[in-house]
């Protein structure tokens, strides 16, 4: 049987006698809780952020007709080489079209699929902008502005204008940041562009996009699929790209594997095509986590000193609590009891320190060109993160309580009382 | 007469630094109400034997009896319970909790046990100390009175549980002639009007000479 109110009101008493050494290591905790809520929200925010900028505007699979030479040779299909050794030399790319055989259909048939949020066509182009006589080579691409915004984010990337701006005007085109800076063109301008073919077009500038990647902004437009259809004399089921966004990031890889078998297509799944992503976020996580880890563990070697000191302060007491009834376990309850109270008070005020600190930073500015939609620094206020941190608190308390409070448990009394 | 306290066939090894025959065959009694003193030379056993007796040192061989109820080799959880229950303790150095209060060192025995409301330990613990001419310190911090006062609020505490004994290690060695007196007067009076049985450990020979029966120790033997 534990009495529980006397040995709390001992850990009390003592705790409060020495109130300086109490804080202390109350504060240690709460630096170390308040640091760790900090860095990691901090962090995953930053992490959150980097990811979201290839994942918003990257679909999770790309289908596409690759330019590549036929996996069979026609000298494979011969039977009489069969046991031979082929060598074939100055293989050339198989003749094919740019654009996706049926493409209205895929798409209407992915579409129909439960775990795809949505599958949009578009189509990629070469052509010329001319300001003058200066042709600036670039990339075109025939885009359905209002899919695009709900699905990939581009509203997020039109730093002038607005994807319905797009969508309401018939030969209206988002310029590259750089191209219009190039060209000293702004929205409402004109704008000609020519095809490869040798045909020009006047379109008017409804928008303007920045990426945040200048290589991009600088050869980037985007124009109603229509409109591009139009400017390559092509009909309207003429469709190069097919982007397809998931509910779940994770199928995306059997997906495409599936895709490719049954439509002869190329299907790229988003981490196959950004795979240096995915290795920065986990080494970024796992610097998150070595570095809290280390900030409790200090703390925790904190309250370890102090309790060790503080028992060996309080041997007198330690003795006669025992000699007046109380038992092994009864003492140590109150230095463990000692240990988990330091670490509940110094965790909860680690939980509001760290609150506040990123509620700080998540007030800084935090302004770049590379991330247009990003005005402040971005934090991650993760209810988790702060069950995780008062769990640690106290978890490393009560360990960090539990050998001091052993040795105060085998203190034998006599050996004090003598002793003096 | 009641028997309170037996001890029978004591013997007690030390093993460091060299192996040490402290104690020889203790056999005594102490019987309800006794007023008992040890004396003996510096290291002739008598401390070692009263924390025996006390149940703090479990290493000994023989039997120890307490109400004529077996102690020996019960579990030190139990032990706790009866010292907090039956045994009364006062030692030399006065030993209080110095971050609590005078009124809190009394009633601490008397909370672990939990037989009585906290305000029944409260009155009880009062009237311990107004017994003892202590009342009004019961709210300083024991770290503030003086020793005879310090000494007053162990016997205090000594008591609360109503115990079957009190053991004293030298509880005046550290006292004036004075507050010796006092300290002897209170307990020869809780021996004669409230039957309780009283175990002092002395070098104090007139304190020694005014209880009901001496143990006279040597060499780890009773010798008279």
């Amino acid at each position: 049987m534990v009495n529980w109110p006397v040995i709390l009101s001992i850990a009390k008493t003592h705790l409060f006698s020495k109130i300086k050494q109490t804080a202390t290591a109350a504060l240690g905790v709460t630096f170390g809780i308040g640091a760790y809520i900090t860095l990691v929200s901090f962090m995953t925010g930053m992490n959150k952020m980097l990811d979201d900028l290839i994942l918003n505007q990257t679909p999770h699979i790309h289908i596409y007709n690759e330019i590549e030479p036929s996996k069979e040779q026609p000298i494979t299909l011969y039977d009489q080489f069969e046991n031979s050794v082929n060598i074939i030399h100055s293989i050339k790319p198989k003749l094919g079209q740019k654009k996706i055989h049926n493409a209205l259909p895929i798409i209407k048939y992915l579409n129909e699929n439960k775990k795809i949020k949505g599958a949009i066509p578009q189509i990629k182009t070469q052509i010329f902008y001319i300001s003058g006589n200066i042709e600036i080579g670039g990339n075109l691409t025939g885009i359905n502005p209002i899919e695009e915004a709900k699905l990939f984010n581009i509203g997020d990337y039109i730093i002038e204008g607005s994807p319905e701006a797009l969508h309401n005007t018939d030969n209206g085109i988002l310029l590259g940041a750089g191209l219009a800076k190039k060209m000293s063109l702004s929205v409402g301008d004109r704008v000609q562009i020519s095809t490869i073919k040798g045909a020009v077009f006047p379109l008017k500038i409804v928008g303007i996009y920045q990426s945040g990647i200048s290589d991009i902004d600088d050869i980037q437009s985007f124009a109603n699929i229509k409109t591009v259809q139009k400017i390559m004399g092509e009909a309207e089921n003429y469709i190069t790209d097919i982007n397809v966004k998931l509910f779940d990031i994770n199928y995306a890889l059997p997906l495409s594997k599936k895709i490719e078998q049954q439509f002869d297509l190329k299907a790229i799944d988003v981490n196959t095509a950004n795979a240096q992503f995915e290795t920065g976020t986990t080494i970024r996580n796992i610097i998150t986590y070595a570095v809290s880890i280390t900030l409790l563990i200090v703390a925790g070697f904190g309250i370890y000193n102090i309790l060790n000191m503080l028992i060996y302060e309080k041997m007198n007491d330690i003795a006669i609590l025992k000699a007046t009834g109380f038992s092994g376990e009864d003492v140590q309850l109150i230095f463990m009891s000692m240990a988990v109270l330091i670490g509940l008070i110094g965790g909860l005020l680690g939980l509001i320190v760290g609150f506040g600190l990123s509620h700080i930073i998540d007030n800084v500015p935090f302004k770049t060109q590379a991330l247009p939609t990003i005005e402040t620094f971005p934090v991650n206020f993760n209810a988790w993160f702060y069950l995780i941190g008062i769990s640690f608190a106290m978890i490393s308390t009560f360990l960090a309580g539990y050998l001091p409070s052993n040795k105060a448990k085998k203190i034998d009394p006599v050996h004090i009382i003598r002793g003096q | 007469m009641k028997t309170i306290l037996e001890a029978k066939n004591i013997n007690k090894f030390f093993e460091k630094p060299v192996k040490f025959h402290v104690l020889k065959n203790i056999n005594f009694k102490i019987n309800k109400g006794e007023f008992v003193s040890i004396m003996g030379k510096s290291g002739c056993g008598k401390s070692t034997l009263l924390y025996i007796l006390s149940t703090m040192d479990t290493e000994y061989e023989g039997e120890l009896l307490l109400n004529n109820e077996l102690i020996t080799n019960q579990t030190r959880k139990q032990l706790s319970y009866i010292r907090n229950k039956h045994i009364g303790f006062v030692f030399q150095f006065h030993y209080l909790l110095s971050d609590f209060t005078v009124l809190e060192n009394v009633m601490l025995p008397a909370k672990k046990l939990a037989e009585k409301s906290h305000k029944e330990i409260k009155d009880d613990a009062m009237q311990k100390l107004t017994m003892l001419n202590i009342g009004h310190l019961a709210n300083k911090r024991a770290s503030r009175i003086s020793g005879g006062e310090k000494q007053r609020v162990a016997i205090a505490r000594a008591l609360i549980n109503n115990p079957s004994i009190i053991m004293g290690d030298e509880p005046t060695g550290n006292l004036d002639t004075q507050n010796s007196e006092n300290v002897f007067n209170i307990f020869k009076e809780l021996s004669t009007q409230h039957g309780l049985s009283l175990l002092v450990v002395t070098h104090d020979e007139d304190f020694a000479k005014k209880t009901d029966r001496i143990i006279q120790m040597e060499d780890g033997r009773i010798i008279s």
